[in-house]
């Protein structure tokens, strides 16, 4: 595994250390696919694709033959490993609501420490829709948030309650962003590792949410 | 002899009509019944509802009734993958319902399949609840009960979602006997599989078809039951 260059590879990077060997885990699309470039040694996971497939393997590269029909959440063209699958979209969303997906990452718009999730519509704006992702924090054993700490304005995007549009009420298990790994718990959310650069004092300042701080805070290591 | 169902493109649009609710499967442009919905557009048929999980990409499939106006209302999941659908949203041109992805593919299996309606806790405490039944889960009673969506949750909450059907649905198939009896190929299955058994008639494109008895009947993914007419797909030109 090579080493994360930037923030958005650390986050990947990090996020990728919660995924077990065998594990099948849908990514949403941007950063979290990301997250297959970073799998940690000796784990091989399943990429899930709510539009029918398990196993994908990522876009054709020169020399590849061109998969025909076959698509990720995004409508691209991708590899089907050796062992994955097709299947209809009932099938898909059955198994997706039904707790079959271990991990499902996702972006997140705001988070907030109860771990509901706003990420599809920004209100007074037009919304390009749900799509999945409903169904996907609703349905998956662990729902990781991978996000920037902060908006570019600086704002939080972790706050104590958020009153945008929910994606899903009290789904989110964790939250990995650039400067911290916080995990959603009955008591609140708790600082579980820092990183590096970065010091306690900092992430409580550049969090919205009441964070509960373990005597012991880790650190992000890759 | 069994009922031959393949008929030219311009047979099939005969059943179709303005005003009609017609679902049409695809997920973003892969899977899309793109030969139908060119008969459509060159039929005239106007004043549609549709039903599906997004409207394809600019200029091709549901895209070309995105272009035309040609649709009244869309229900559906996503539309981020057609720039021009995004257009319309924003200067409120086009007349959309979202429901989530899971949740149509559950709506639609009710509609075909007889069910008065599914609970699912997709899309609870979120804006898809609006407007819909909640229901609870009482332990202590061992039953649901209807709530309201400011009650403080006890148990298992679930939106009553309910089924959808349409009058026409239009199938992308990779393979159909001329019994309609249909196989899909790869993820341009989607949502062709669950749409086929929510309309009152369907229409399959299919890229081969082939004589009744060259398909393996534990191949078949739709049965030719569900089927009303065949029409030859045009070649997709790469």
């Amino acid at each position: 595994m090579r080493k994360p260059e930037n923030d958005r590879e650390k986050i990947a990077c990090r996020t990728a250390q919660f995924f077990e060997d065998g594990n099948i885990v849908n990514l949403g699309i941007g950063m979290p696919t990301q997250c297959l470039d970073f799998l940690p040694d000796g784990i091989d996971v399943w990429a899930d694709t709510e539009n029918g497939a398990i196993g994908l393997a990522g876009p054709p590269q020169e020399g590849d033959e061109f998969p025909v029909d076959i698509v990720d959440a995004g409508g691209n063209p991708s590899l089907l490993r050796v062992g994955g699958c097709c299947f209809d979209s009932f099938t898909s969303f059955g198994y997706i609501r039904g707790g079959h997906v271990d991990i499902t990452v996702l972006g997140a718009y705001e988070v907030d420490g109860e771990g509901s999730l706003a990420n599809w519509m920004i209100p007074g704006k037009a919304a390009a829709g749900m799509g999945g992702a409903m169904d996907l924090v609703c349905g998956s054993k662990i729902t990781i948030v991978m996000s920037t700490h902060t908006d570019k304005k600086g704002n939080p995007k972790i706050v104590e309650k958020t009153d945008m549009p929910l994606t899903g009420y009290k789904v989110v298990n964790y939250i990995v962003t650039e400067l911290a790994v916080i995990q959603i718990t009955e008591e609140g959310p708790v600082l579980l590792e820092i990183a590096e650069d970065t010091t306690v004092e900092e992430v409580v300042a550049k969090t919205g949410a009441k964070l509960i701080i373990p005597e012991k805070v880790g650190t992000i290591t890759f | 002899m069994a009922k031959q169902k393949v008929v030219s493109i311009e047979e099939a649009m005969k059943h179709c009509f303005d005003g009609m609710t017609i679902m049409l499967p695809g997920f973003v442009n892969c899977g899309v019944p793109q030969t139908l919905i060119k008969g459509l557009v060159g039929a005239g048929i106007k004043d549609l509802n549709v039903i599906s999980n997004n409207t394809s990409v600019k200029g091709q499939g549901i895209g070309l009734l995105v272009h035309d106006d040609l649709i009244k209302h869309i229900t559906c999941s996503h539309i981020g993958s057609n720039v021009e659908t995004c257009e319309k949203a924003v200067n409120g041109e086009i007349n959309i319902t979202f429901v989530p992805q899971g949740s149509l593919c559950e709506k639609v299996r009710a509609g075909g399949a007889g069910i008065g309606g599914i609970l699912t806790p997709t899309g609870v405490h979120t804006p898809m609840q609006d407007g819909k039944q909640l229901l609870e889960w009482d332990n202590e009673e061992g039953k649901y009960k209807f709530v309201e969506p400011d009650e403080p949750q006890k148990g298992a909450r679930f939106i009553l979602e309910l089924p959808l059907h349409a009058d026409v649905c239009f199938v992308h198939a990779y393979k159909a006997d001329k019994m309609g009896n249909v196989v899909y190929h790869r993820t341009a299955r989607n949502f062709n599989q669950i749409f086929a058994t929510a309309a009152d008639f369907v229409i399959v494109e299919a890229e081969n078809i082939v004589e009744v008895g060259e398909l393996d009947p534990d191949e078949i993914m739709t049965p030719g039951a569900l089927v009303d007419l065949v029409v030859e797909a045009e070649k997709e030109v790469e």
